[in-house]
């Protein structure tokens, strides 16, 4: 299990192919994986955005990742999580968060990832500010519903 | 020791810039609850219904009971992802 917040710019392909491969011990355990993508538009509620701030509240969004992901190991039989999160300035088509899940079987994967990252929208300490074409700087107020 | 104060996003801007309360330590007497900080911090201001609590980094209710040395925030709903 692996959370990680970070400023900088990441490719979800290649954190993927890398945390992958340290997983060695569980070569012919695992027979699903489930993989979730964010990333930001250049449009939100009808207006042209032309970057974001993401803010978090250092230590508790770790913390309440951590928790999310122990959470769906305990209830999914996860063999491996990954959550990669970014924070600071982004830009439209840059990815926003990955959340990967390895189980057994594909029921336990779909499941768990919806879960940890329906989770995350609703619980981690996270806030959106958008820069909007012709107008002051925003606060996301919510969340797009997820179901 | 006191009772550390922070504000997240909106909330921060709600208190005003130029008021140094995010990230201020107040004194504990007089403060029992949430609801108590609060009314100290935002001087007349209104808290919504939506606004989320932390104490300590985990989430509690507007009447939750705070200590010397706890660390208390406001913020709104939560927009990652």
């Amino acid at each position: 299990m692996k959370v990680v917040i970070d400023s900088a710019s990441f490719d979800p392909w290649k954190v993927l192919d890398d945390y992958q491969k340290n997983m060695s011990d569980l070569n012919g355990q695992y027979g699903a994986t489930a993989i979730f993508v964010g990333t930001m538009r250049d449009f939100n509620e009808g207006d042209d955005v032309s970057e974001m701030f993401l803010e978090h509240y250092p230590g508790m969004t770790e913390r309440h990742l951590e928790n999310i992901c122990l959470q769906a190991t305990g209830e999914y039989q996860l063999m491996e999580s990954l959550v990669v999160h970014r924070v600071g300035a982004i830009k439209p088509n840059e990815p926003i968060v990955l959340v990967a899940v390895w189980t057994a079987h594909r029921k336990q994967a779909f499941e768990a990832c919806r879960e940890i990252m329906e989770d995350l929208k609703s619980k981690a300490p996270f806030w959106k500010k958008e820069q909007v074409d012709g107008a002051e700087d925003r606060w996301v107020e919510k969340n797009t519903k997820g179901y | 020791m006191g009772i550390h104060v922070k504000f997240f996003a909106s909330m921060r801007d709600l208190m005003g810039d130029d008021r140094d309360i995010d990230g201020a330590v107040i004194e504990k007497q007089g403060i029992n609850t949430v609801d108590d900080i609060w009314n100290y911090c935002a001087q007349g201001k209104e808290r919504s219904d939506n606004v989320l609590i932390a104490i300590n980094m985990d989430y509690v209710d507007a009447q939750a009971l705070v200590k010397e040395g706890d660390e208390v925030a406001f913020f709104p709903p939560v927009t990652g992802g």
